[in-house]
Formats: structure tokens, sequence, C-alpha cells
């Protein structure tokens, strides 16, 4: 599907045309070589504007059609970067020929924000960057082998011996003294702060982190092996697992990139259904972020408010499907089902109490001088942000007008009123700010949604993906045989790739998905928003108390289904 | 003579029943009645340790959270620190590499101790047949109760306290068991090394 080209394209295609660049569902292709890779990047880093690297990953070619193999190679390290003020996003493929040894040229010195994708690309495929160690990011150190090669069987279980031991490399630059006034504590993974699953080594002078180590992996629940292995449907299931707080706008982002994938529109109806609970979910994201988060300064009484509030959204949900967490409420091609009698009258009720009562949120905390001061901390620049690959609120709290709403909006974000609050320091109180205010404008792009909702469908009648009606099926031939394809052979898009993100509560969230024409997807990339984000920690909290720490890691809202996948 | 006769007939007239209550109020009574005040206060005053790692962590918050209220069956008094509790929740899915975290800090928890096995991922590692996720903790850990679901209600959350307080009231628990389990292989294997030996 080549779509038609602006002045932009013309100009990347004349720069690239080297590169057999092309473009396709939104996204610009081109090729690189380990060779030319820093060269390229350069280029399209001062050139043409692309300051984001979205995504760094692997991919194991082995099992895919010939053709779409980039020169003959197994493996390809694909990167993803975003150029904010155009909204464009650029994948740049680089074939690595790891069994003869090639090794790729680290892309750190452009982004700080590469290091744990590159790290993860060689956990994951064995792909070598230059300079880089070769850690284990996400798999145990006793792990062996790659498992997103194609050749490691999914259900190849290895289990661990024992923990890994607290430990920080030599560093010639402390002197003996300093050295003896310091001391390695342990934070995690099993601490109330770091949620369960995350691990801080912290090497600490009195109460001041001097350096630290951050160990994560601790929930890989191998969501891309699992991806690889079912059906596109089936996915969805594993999707609201990512980040659990707010499942459906990733069931939304899986959907969203299989139907531009396959070119479905979907109705109207489907389409402000998705935004009713996109919204609805970023609200409850932000009510566990800041109600957990202001636990871990202290601060029970208003985990409760947020938590009652989260509660009469829950009910929403189970009224809708029966479940109340883990919802997987969209179908490729739509919604799983129609609303009962009397939703929208429940969700305008229960929008009206929210409203109400996050005030009470804001009155317990706004101006709360102990939350304000704990929270006045870790500030960091837009400049830093867009480095490390910071997007979401973290990134709007440092300055930068950035939502994929406004700027490249998707089903009816452009008909709604809704303002994006932007905050100026960057700390954890201007997180916290923004997230407050991000509630009531999600509130109010809902009230405006179901005083207008579309009737209609709730799926789309395309035949690739939509089974027919019941009566269909049992009448006439075709509906039969349609039936029979979709249950037999599953929802098959056409082979080819995509990435297509959409904003998630904590930020970007993309879906970066290979098709080789099967029933299963060949591979799928999450684009997890927490991850690039919480890579910064450790540079974060350098030469700060623990409180501040915690408080840090509180405003973060790190989720670690979707850090570790 | 006469005294002797009176005594007689005095113990002749003392029913069985009262001999009986005799033995009952100053041995087995007394001990049983502590017994049981012990465990009716264990039994609904349970410190859990929320072993919360993913998505049941979330609902596990809703249990505690104010309309489930596990105040109510006196299991609230969340603690972070192994050696205050009495009953751990696994709450998510554990990983090869949370594995080891866990049965460390299962040792560290006193004795006597409950285990509570929330949620599909915990209970047999769920729909995730993947490398690094492990398939039920009862792999490294003995469990009490498991609750089905992905995640639970909350009201089976605490239909599964309910469950615990139960087990406590009647005295098992699957901690003694697999303790038992292991002694009894120690000792087996210490009588093969004598018979060896001679």
């Amino acid at each position: 599907m080549q779509q038609e080209l602006n002045p932009f394209n013309h100009e990347l295609e004349k720069a690239f045309s080297a590169h057999s660049y092309s473009h396709k569902f939104d996204n610009h292709v081109i090729f690189a070589t380990t060779k030319n890779l820093l060269t390229v990047m350069g280029k399209l880093k001062d050139e043409f504007g692309f300051n984001m690297l979205l995504d760094v990953c692997g991919v194991d070619n082995c099992q895919r059609p010939k053709t779409e193999w980039s020169h003959g190679v197994r493996f390809e390290s694909v990167y993803h970067l975003l150029n904010m003020d155009k909204n464009e996003r650029i994948r740049v493929r680089v074939p690595v020929d790891v069994d003869n040894g090639e090794i790729v040229p680290s892309v750190m010195s452009f982004w700080k924000g590469a290091d744990w994708f590159e790290r993860e690309a060689w956990d994951m495929f064995g792909i070598s960057y230059l300079g880089r160690k070769k850690e284990r990011l996400l798999t145990h150190h006793e792990f062996v082998g790659h498992p997103l090669r194609k050749d490691y069987a999914a259900d190849h279980n290895q289990p661990l011996s024992e923990s890994l031991e607290i430990h920080f490399e030599a560093d010639p630059s402390i002197t003996p003294e300093e050295a003896m006034k310091r001391e390695w504590i342990n934070i995690g993974p099993s601490h109330p702060a770091t949620h369960g699953t995350l691990r801080i080594m912290a090497e600490i002078e009195g109460e001041v982190i001097k350096r630290s180590r951050l160990e994560i992996g601790y929930l890989h629940r191998c969501f891309e092996k699992m991806c690889e292995n079912h059906l596109y449907n089936q996915v969805i299931p594993y999707t609201d697992r990512l980040n659990y707080c707010s499942s459906p706008m990733n069931n939304i982002g899986w959907c969203k990139a299989i139907e531009d994938m396959m070119g479905i529109e979907i109705p109207d109806r489907a389409k402000a259904l998705r935004m009713v609970l996109a919204e609805l979910s970023r609200v409850i994201d932000h009510l566990v972020c800041i109600g957990a988060g202001a636990v871990d300064l202290g601060a029970l009484t208003s985990f409760w408010f947020c938590f009652e509030q989260r509660e009469r959204v829950y009910e929403l949900f189970e009224k809708l499907c029966g479940a109340r967490l883990t919802v997987s409420l969209t179908r490729i091609g739509g919604m799983a089902q129609e609303l009962p009698v009397g939703w929208v009258t429940d969700c305008l009720e229960v929008v009206k109490i929210i409203t109400k009562n996050i005030e009470e949120v804001d009155r317990l905390l706004t101006k709360n001088p102990i939350f304000v001061q704990r929270t006045k901390v870790c500030p960091i620049s837009a400049e830093d942000a867009i480095q490390w690959g910071y997007t979401g609120p973290c990134l709007r709290a440092a300055g930068v007008n950035y939502d994929i709403r406004k700027a490249n909006p998707y089903y009816f974000y452009k008909d709604v009123e809704f303002e994006i609050p932007i905050g100026q320091q960057g700390d954890n109180y201007d997180r916290y700010l923004v997230r407050m205010e991000e509630m009531r404008q999600s509130l109010k792009i809902v009230n405006q949604v179901l005083n207008n909702l579309p009737s209609g469908p709730y799926q789309s009648l395309d035949k690739r993906v939509c089974i027919p009606p019941k009566k269909e099926v049992y009448t006439n031939i075709e509906g039969l045989m349609n039936h029979f394809m979709l249950i037999m052979k599953g929802v098959r898009p056409p082979v080819g790739e995509i990435y297509s993100a959409t904003e998630a509560a904590n930020g970007e969230l993309g879906f970066y998905v290979i098709s080789d024409g099967g029933q299963n997807p060949y591979r799928v990339k999450v684009r997890p928003p927490c991850f690039a984000i919480y890579q910064s920690f450790s540079e974060m909290i350098q030469n700060k108390m623990i409180s501040d720490a915690i408080a840090e890691l509180g405003g973060m809202n790190i989720i670690a289904g979707e850090l570790d996948r | 003579m006469s005294t002797n006769k009176r005594l007689v007939s005095a113990l002749a007239s003392r029913s069985e029943e009262d001999f009986a209550l005799d033995r009952l109020i100053v041995t087995t009574k007394a001990d049983s009645f502590l017994e049981w005040a012990k465990r009716w206060g264990q039994s609904n005053s349970l410190w859990p340790f929320p072993f919360g790692t993913a998505c049941c962590a979330i609902e596990y918050m809703a249990v505690v959270g104010p309309k489930y209220d596990a105040s109510r069956f006196g299991a609230e008094v969340v603690r972070f620190s192994p050696r205050q509790s009495d009953l751990m929740i696994i709450a998510g899915t554990i990983t090869e590499k949370q594995a080891p975290v866990l049965k460390r800090i299962y040792d560290q928890m006193a004795d006597p101790k409950w285990v509570i096995a929330m949620g599909a991922c915990a209970s047999s590692g769920g729909f995730y047949r993947a490398y690094h996720v492990v398939q039920g903790v009862s792999r490294d850990i003995p469990v009490d109760v498991y609750i089905p679901g992905c995640p639970p209600t909350p009201e089976a959350v605490l239909q599964g306290i309910m469950q615990i307080q139960d087990r406590i009231k009647k005295g098992v628990s699957s901690y003694d068991d697999s303790r038992k389990v292991q002694e009894a292989a120690f000792d087996k294997a210490a009588a093969n090394a004598k018979t060896s030996t001679h």
C-alpha cells in the first residue's frame, strides 16, 4: 500500500535512495549496513530532525521468506526513530551477520536511551554492539542461549540456582578513603517501593546514593515469544497483562496495529467506544500511580480515595465483559461485544462522581507541604528526557508538548476538545500535576464521546477478520465458508511489517509487528514506555538521598508487566 | 471401719462422668482450650506478606482497599517484612529469576506459616508456558491454598483467606506436612547410612 508522499517524504527519498527507501503503513523504511549505520543515523538526527530513538530490537529472519530477508543475512538490528515536530517515524534495518562475528556500532553516542535496548537485543538474539558489555538484561545471569531466536524452544525452562549477588565494578576514580566511607545496600526486588519486581543495588555514603545498578527482568514473562506461538486474536489477552493497570489501552494498541496492517477501517461506534475505554483506563492508571506513589511517601489516606474511584471504573468494566482488571475488550476489527443496556448512563454518572472525587485527592496532596517537599526532587530537562526516550506524562512534565493524541490524532481525537497539560521542571511534583490534569481532561473526553456516541455496528464487517452473524452461517454457503476459514485459519495479515503507536497512560506504546502471512505473528516487539524511562533512573538518583529515589520511583510509574514483558 | 465404709459408699455414688470430668479439667481441657484459643487468635489476626509481582498484586490492592476491606477478616495488617508475617500471598507470576528470591523470603518467615498462591500464574504458570516462567510455585515452596482466576476476583481472594483460617483452626499447614516429609526422608537416609556402616 504505497501512500501519497508529502514533501518531507520526497526529501527523505532523495537523500536515502541508495538505502532502498520505502514508505509503507505511515512508516519510512531504509536499509543501512553496519559500516554506514552511524553516518545514516547522524544524518537522520541532524538533518531530518529524528531526535528521539524509540526502539532498538533484533529480528531473526531464518524462517521468513527469502525475499523479506535483508541481503541474505539471518539477523537484523532494527531501529525506530521519531521526528516529533512532523510526527514522522522511520525504521532503519541493519542486517547483521552474527554467525560470522559481525558487530553493530552502538548508537549510544547519539542517544543515551539506546542503552537497555541494545542490551536486550544481545540478550534475546545475541547481536553484539561495539563497546557494549554482553550483560543479561531480562533473563537471569545463568541463562544459556538467546531465547527469541527461532531455534530456541518456547517452553525450554532454565532454573536459576542462586540470585545475583550485589556487586559493583571497581572504579579507579574512587579513592580508598572514599571507598571506606561507602557501603552497598540492596533494595528489592521484594521491597514495598519497588513493587516486587525491580531491584536496585546502591552504593551509599551516609544516606546519599553514589552509584547504583539496576536489575530488571523479574517479571520477564516472554510476551514476545508467546505472541509468536499464538493467533493474532489470541495475543489480545497477553497484551492485557503488559500494563495491567490500564489493560484496555494495550488491547487497543495491538488491535490498531493489526488493523492498520490489514487496511481495515473500524466502524465509528467501535472507534468511539475504544476512546471511552482508553480514557477511562488512563484515569485509573493515573489513580494507581498517584495513590501508590503517595503510599511510598507515607500517605495512606489518598490511596483509599484513589482506589475507591478505581473500583467504580472496575464495576463498569465488569458490566461490560465480566472481568475487572484484564478485560480483553477489543477484537481485531472492532469491539468484543455491544454495550449492555444502560451502560452509557452508568458511565456518565461514574464520570460525574470521579470528576468530583478526584478533587478530594487534589485537596489532600497538591498543597500538602510534606508531599510537595518530598516530590520536588530529581528534575530532568527536556533535552535529557528526549535523549533517554521519555514519552507520556514524564516527557510532558519536562516541558515537551508531545502527545500522539494531538500530534497524530487517531480515532476521533481531533474532534473532541481537550488540552495537554505541560510541566516546567520535569520533577515528580510536575509529573503528579500533569497526571492530575490529564485525568480531568480524560474525563472530559469520555463525557463528550458518550454524549455523541455514534450508532451502528460495533465490529467491522470485513470478512478477513469478523465472523459473520450466526444466521448467515446457518443459512448461506458463503457465510459458512467464511466462518470456517476464520476459525480454522485465523486472522492473517499480509506479509509485511508495521510499527504502530498509541498514546498509552505511560507514554508511547508501540507495537512492531512482522507478519509472514501465516496465522501467528512472525515477530512482535513491544515498545513499552516504562522501559525507556526506567533506564535513566540510575543517573537520576545519583547523589540523591535514598528517600528521593523512592519518590522518583513512584513518580516514574514503572509497571513491571510492560517493563519486563 | 465405719469411716472407711462411708468413703467407699461415697466413691461408689460418684458416677463415671464425674471421674471423666476430673481428668478433663485437670489435664486435657486446659491444653485443648489454650490450643483452641491460640488457633482462634491466629486465624483472626493474620499478617499477610504480599509477594506481589504482577497483575494479581493490583487486584490484591483492591482486596485490602475500601470496598472489599480484608480487615473484616482480620487480615489487613500487610507487612513487607517476612519476619513479621505468617501468611504469604504470592500475587503474580513467578519467573525463574524471581524464584530464588521467593524461596529465600519464604525461609525467612517465622514458623508457623501459611501460603496462598493467588491466581493462575502462581498456581501453575497460567497461560505463560514460557522459558522464563516457573510452572507453579509449589515446585519451590509448599502451598496451602490455590486461588483460581486471572486475576481472581477479590471475593475469591477473601474466600482463600477464609480457607486459610479454617486450616489454622484445624491445625493443618502444608509447611508442617512438607517438614514431616523432609524429616522422614532425613531419618530414612540416616538409618540407611547406619545400616551401611555396620
